[in-house]
Order: C-alpha cells, then structure tokens, then sequence
C-alpha cells in the first residue's frame, strides 16, 4: 500500500510539479539571455491542459498501436524510475541489489519510446530523427554508464544506491574527489544529450527537422511526451545528485543545500544550451567516443588509485 | 467558458502559413517574437509542425497552386483550431486581384476568424488583431 503512495504522490505528482517548475525556469532564463520577458509561471501547465483537450490525429497508414502506446511506455518507465529515486533518497536502507542497474536501463527507456512513436508515424522526417535519437543513444550510453561506475568503485563495489548514499552521508559526497569531479562533468554534458538540449537536440532539431519524432503528434499524445520531458527535466538531475552530491536532505538547512543543489543543475543545463550551437551527429558520436570515454577512464583510474 | 478553451487561449501555437506573399508580412511576423514585441509572455510559440499548432496565421494572395495545399493543411490542423489572415493580400487579394492566378479570396475556402490589414501590417497591428481574437472567442463562449 505504502508504495502505491510512493508510485502517485512522489513519483507521479511530485516530480511532475518540478519538472513543470524546471521546465519554466528554462524558459525564462533563456527569455532573460535573449533580453526578453519569458512566459508567465503556469505556462508549463497551460500548454499541457491544452494539449489534453485537443484533438489526437492518428497519420493515415501509421501503424496505429504502437504510435498511441509509445508515449504511455516513455512516460510509465519516468514515473517508475523517479519513484525508486524517492523511495532510496528517503529510506536508504530499502534499495535492492541491483537497483543502480535497473534505474540506467529506465533512464534508456523513454528515448527508446522517442524512437518507437518516430518510427510508427510514417513521416520522413519523424523516421530521420528516430534513426538520429538512436545513434545519439548508442554515443551518450557509453561515457554516461563509466562515469556512474566511479561512484560504484568509491563506494566500494556496491551497486544498491542506499549503500552508495550511506557511504556519501558518512565519508562527504563524491564530488569533492577528484575522479568524483571529472566523473560529474562527464556526466552533466551526457545529461545534456539524454534530455536532448541544444549542444545535442540533433533528434528533434526545430529549425531543421521540425520537431523531429514528435512530428506527427497531436493532442494528448505530445501532452504526455511533453510532461515526460519536463519530468525527465527533474528525474536525470536528481539521479545525479544522488550518486554523486549525497542525495536531497528534508531536515532544517539541508533542505534549502538540497534546492540549491538542483537548481544549480539547472541552470547550468540552460546556460549550456543556450551559449552553444548544435552539432552534427557524427561530430557528437566523435565527441562522446573520443574526448568524453577518455575522460571518463582517467576518472576510473583515479577512482581505483583512491583519489 | 470551459477549462480547454480557457487554456487554449492561454497558449495559442501558431503555424506559420505563406501561401505566395511577397514575404513582409513574413518578416513582420517574424518580428513579433523579437526581444521588442516577445509574444512568449502571452504563452503564444511558433510551432513548425501543423499537428502542434492551435492558430493557423495565413498571409499572401493564395494562389491556385497553393490553396490546394492550404485547404489540406486546414484539415491536418487539430481542432478546435483559429484562423488568422495577415496582409491586405491574405484579406482581399490586394494588388493581384485582377490576376489570372488568383481567383478566390482566401475567406472563399478557409474561414477566417480574424483579419489583419495593413500591407504589411506592423507588429503591433498583429499582436493587437490576435488580442481582439481573444475578446472575440470569449465573448463568443459567453453568449451560449
């Protein structure tokens, strides 16, 4: 009973309600860049409540099951990861072995889901950025998984995330060692290509592709697309603030630390996506098998060295 | 007025739509999403795709080449959906309206719930047009 809680108010209405909130403060910050007003604060909300009333067109000779199913899929795995984030950044001791695996191959999901509804809506373009999400992916994985194995080395070969948020509570977060730093940048700029923002939004490049995937969405299928994003926008940043920053804490100053904390990690998302232009794919598979890889094995050396 | 107008009111995506102008009023839209004017505090985006838009903002003299491809582009958009004609062209055919190429008004196959004049009409001229759409389709609902 206690984890259907968990499952609809921290892992569906919680996280929804920041990721909403952090879905506007990307805006206005990139509105503030470029000098203007930016929306107002619901905006977020509004575009979803008008999504939801609007009519969902299904493109004629579209296979029609997998293109409605698609989102539902990417949006249940966001919901489920976010609550097994909440259930081991509260009680740490109730995470089960393995649970730091499971949450990477949730965090691949919705991007798997991205490519289904791509694929499903027979649209040229959709296909172009679904086949493009998916070389993004098989890029980013790679670093993103051996940056996350420097805090299973430095915790001691543990791969239960409470054990790996215990040792941090004990011994100070990652991040102040020196592989935990080089092993954190590595994994913001994956961060940037998981969420698909600007250095990397190659997939649904809107001056180029119009939209990408989500082309032939209408209605509530790109509502719930949209609230995945924005969740997303919440669930990525907390799982590394978890493996690498010590968590979120609820008790006195720790809880205004822990805001920080997030909101740091948005902002430095907006500021990267807004000082950069795109790159090809081909430059952003070079970057992330070269430059990236690399950095993220001096991390695991250091790591092993105890550094 | 029911909660999916109301929040469609409060963002409306517009699909930008020339349909052979001489691409002004293109430009003067363009213009509207500029740090001066910034229609995103209204929650009003340009969308490239018709599936996502909620307002379908139509300028040029609509040419019989290019009404078929309006005509299809109306039946893609979503309902409920808007119409806005931007430019004395998209209103009246302006200078062409004695041209073999283009025998109807626009009105004649889309209808249109707002028109804009001015050849081109400033920023202000359209954001003020979009702002009396708004009272309109209020005081439309309000009525029944």
């Amino acid at each position: 009973m206690i984890y259907i809680f968990y499952f609809l108010f921290f892992g569906f209405l919680l996280t929804a309600i920041i990721g909403l909130l952090a879905s506007w403060i990307d805006r206005k910050v990139t509105a503030k860049v470029q000098y203007r007003v930016g929306p107002p604060l619901l905006q977020p909300l509004i575009d979803i409540v008008k999504l939801l009333g609007k009519e969902t067109l299904i493109p004629a000779g579209s296979s029609k099951i997998t293109f409605l199913i698609a989102p539902v899929i990417g949006f249940a795995s966001v919901i489920l990861v976010s609550t097994l984030l909440w259930i081991n950044n509260i009680y740490p001791a109730r995470s089960f072995l393995g649970d730091l695996i499971v949450v990477l191959y949730l965090l691949v999901i919705p991007s798997i889901s991205i490519i289904m509804g791509g694929f499903a809506s027979r649209n040229p373009l959709a296909s172009l950025g679904a086949s493009r999400e998916m070389k993004l992916i098989l890029s980013y994985e790679l670093p993103f998984i051996l940056a996350i194995l420097v805090t299973v080395i430095k915790s001691g070969f543990t791969f239960r995330l409470g054990e790996i948020l215990t040792f941090q509570a004990q011994n100070g977060a990652f991040v102040r060692s020196w592989s935990g730093t080089l092993a954190l940048i590595v994994a913001i700029i994956c961060m940037q290509a998981k969420l698909a923002l600007v250095p990397f939004d190659i997939p649904e490049a809107e001056t180029e592709i119009v939209g990408g995937p989500l082309i032939e969405y209408s209605g509530s299928g790109l509502a719930i697309y949209r609230l995945m994003k924005n969740m997303l926008m919440f669930t990525v940043p907390f799982f590394l603030i978890i493996v690498f920053m010590g968590g979120l804490r609820f008790d006195g100053i720790h809880l205004w630390y822990g805001g920080l904390k997030y909101i740091g990690l948005v902002a430095l998302m907006t500021v990267i996506r807004n000082t950069n232009p795109r790159v090809r794919i081909d430059q952003a598979v070079k970057f992330f098998w070269g430059p990236m890889t690399i950095i993220a094995i001096i991390a695991i050396i250091l790591a092993l060295l105890g550094r | 007025m029911s909660i999916k107008l109301k929040a469609l009111l409060k963002s409306p995506w517009v699909f930008h739509l020339s349909t052979g102008s001489c691409n002004n009023c293109d430009i003067e839209i363009l213009d509207c999403l500029t740090p001066r004017f910034d229609i995103e505090r209204f929650g009003m985006l340009l969308v490239g795709s018709i599936k996502h838009a909620d307002v379908l903002l139509i300028t040029g003299s609509g040419n019989r080449k290019s009404m078929e491809r309006a005509k299809r582009l109306y039946e893609q958009i979503p309902k409920p959906c808007l119409v806005v004609a931007v430019g004395e062209c998209a209103l009246s055919r302006g200078m062409f309206i004695h041209s073999y190429n283009c025998p109807v008004p626009i009105d004649k196959v889309i209808p249109v719930d707002v028109y804009i004049p001015g050849c081109p009409p400033k920023p202000e001229a359209i954001i003020a047009g979009v702002v009396k759409l708004i009272e309109k389709v209020k005081k439309d609902t309000m009525k029944k």
